[in-house]
């Protein structure tokens, strides 16, 4: 399988503050990356540098073989084939949850809007909610709105989706409606890289299991294998509060 | 037959389970305003019925329509300067926040009635000039010219906190979505921003309505130069003033009013 996301040597300074030190990572077509770590192990950092929200201080990003800090790359036409789904959700409150998912079709992608209006419909039928089309997002339930800024993604038809803690935020009975969301968009195949404590998530769908802390990948392979056999002693404490 | 229940709560039909809003919290009511409206309406009852009055009404409310026509324009252009030049403050590019702030931070140093003076007599008539106009610019221009200067210098620094008070999330939303730095600013940044600024745009609007006073230096034949130009000839100078400041109280508290409203719908959401 094609590499979708390399991540090559990267390294992120705030400041004085070192978030990423020297992160090497390979996400293939088709594979579901999840990466965990306690706060401040500069997961969320090497995810944001993915569709280049932060800019590395040294080393590089590559989307599908295109380098995203060269000069001469267009970082909008990367970024529309790179979905992101944040914490906090995003939604835009102004604007109706259709509109929400128009607009970027329509500005960037340029389709008409009966087209836009088309796709965002069944991508709203596709995460559970067509009947909240027209409301403001404040009306929605955090479950709700996250599951619009997943569907906003989608719209764009991108290669690969990255998720920044995206239940963090939800009270524990809405974080099962958005995973179970996840969990369809990994089976039909998606390329996904997801920040996340949520273990059923990953040890059912996920293909990698990442483990930060202090800036640098500790460890890493098939979750399965990560879960049963720690090889880490930071990755065995991180468990054992987790868990 | 219906059932009988407890009686129903007046409710908010578009917020369910919330209370219908009160126009006034208890201890909350307005008392300044009744006293305002009652001075106001003694002014109002001078102004329109007391015929030692009449000479300074006559005169002096014709000055209303330059005053507002000043203002509005003014205004208008202070609006469109204030937001390419609040949007310039914070721009990435140097140059361009440079010549904002230069502009802005002179506009703050200068007192407003210099400020008038060195625009309407020192900048706009060559300005006029290197445009090739080739007639002069009426007082009335000049004046406008300088209240939308003076006043974009205020209202950059609205524009600028509106936009900085819409959450980073906003944008960063935005720009994922393959939307440019520009877009998402037109499309997502700007809409709330505005929205959030519009009751202090407001304000700025009744301050500058006041501020349409100091026209009068210039010889504008608005309210103020009215009234001085009346109190003057007839050495009625209660009646003049008495007559003038009814006619922007009206004017001033009556906007108030409306962007005090407006800010409360703003936060009720």
């Amino acid at each position: 399988m094609a590499d979708r996301v390399v991540v090559k040597d990267l390294y992120k300074f705030f400041g004085a503050v070192e978030a990423v030190k020297g992160v090497n990572l390979t996400v293939k077509v088709g594979e579901v990356v999840v990466i965990i770590g306690p706060s401040g192990s500069g997961k969320s950092t090497v995810l944001r540098c993915m569709n280049h929200l932060e800019v590395p201080t040294q080393g590089a990003v590559y989307i599908d073989g295109v380098h995203l800090e060269a000069p001469d790359t267009d970082i909008n036409a990367i970024r529309r084939e790179v979905g992101m789904v944040f914490q906090q959700f995003n939604l835009f409150p102004h604007l109706t949850v259709l509109d929400n998912i128009t607009l970027a079709q329509r500005k960037v992608r340029g389709r008409s809007r009966a087209e836009a209006e088309e796709i965002a419909m069944a991508q709203l039928r596709r995460v559970g909610i067509p009947e909240q089309a027209n409301k403001k997002p404040a009306q929605l339930s955090g479950g709700q709105q996250q599951r619009v800024a997943i569907a906003r993604s989608l719209a764009m038809n991108p290669k690969v989706m990255l998720f920044d803690e995206p239940t963090s935020a939800l009270d524990p009975e809405m974080i099962k409606e958005v995973l179970d969301v996840m969990r369809e968009l990994a089976t039909s195949g998606m390329t996904m890289v997801v920040v996340s404590h949520e273990m059923g998530f990953a040890r059912e769908v996920g293909s990698r299991l990442v483990m930060m802390d202090l800036g640098q990948i500790v460890e890493e392979g098939p979750v399965n294998e990560v879960f049963a056999n720690p090889r880490h002693d930071r990755t065995k404490e991180f468990f054992s509060k987790i868990l | 037959m219906s059932v009988m229940g407890p009686p129903e709560i007046q409710r908010d039909a578009t917020r369910p389970g919330v209370p219908a809003p009160r126009w006034f919290g208890p201890g909350e009511f307005p008392y300044w305003l009744v006293v305002l409206l009652l001075f106001i309406g003694y002014l109002g009852y001078l102004t329109f019925f007391d015929p030692t009055y009449a000479g300074g009404r006559r005169a002096i409310i014709p000055g209303i329509f330059i005053t507002l026509r000043a203002t509005l324009g003014g205004f208008f252009a202070a609006v469109v300067l204030g937001l390419v030049a609040g949007l310039g403050r914070i721009s990435r590019n140097t140059m361009i926040r440079t010549l904002s702030t230069t502009y802005i931070e002179f506009i703050r140093g200068v007192p407003i009635l210099v400020l008038i003076f060195t625009i309407a007599l020192v900048i706009v008539p060559p300005l006029w000039d290197a445009l090739g106009i080739p007639r002069r610019p009426s007082a009335e221009i000049r004046a406008m010219a300088a209240l939308a200067l003076i006043y974009g210098g205020y209202i950059a620094e609205v524009f600028r906190a509106g936009v900085e008070s819409i959450p980073k999330g906003q944008m960063e939303a935005s720009r994922s979505l393959g939307l440019t730095h520009a877009k998402s600013m037109r499309y997502i940044v700007l809409p709330q921003a505005v929205r959030n600024v519009l009751p202090a745009l407001g304000n700025d609007f009744i301050a500058m309505l006041k501020d349409s006073s100091l026209l009068s230096v210039l010889g504008v034949r608005e309210l103020t130069q009215q009234a001085r130009l009346f109190a003057n000839a007839t050495f009625e100078f209660r009646e003049g003033f008495l007559v003038l400041t009814f006619l922007y109280l009206t004017m001033t508290v009556s906007l108030s009013l409306l962007v005090q409203w407006y800010a409360r719908r703003l936060e009720r959401g």
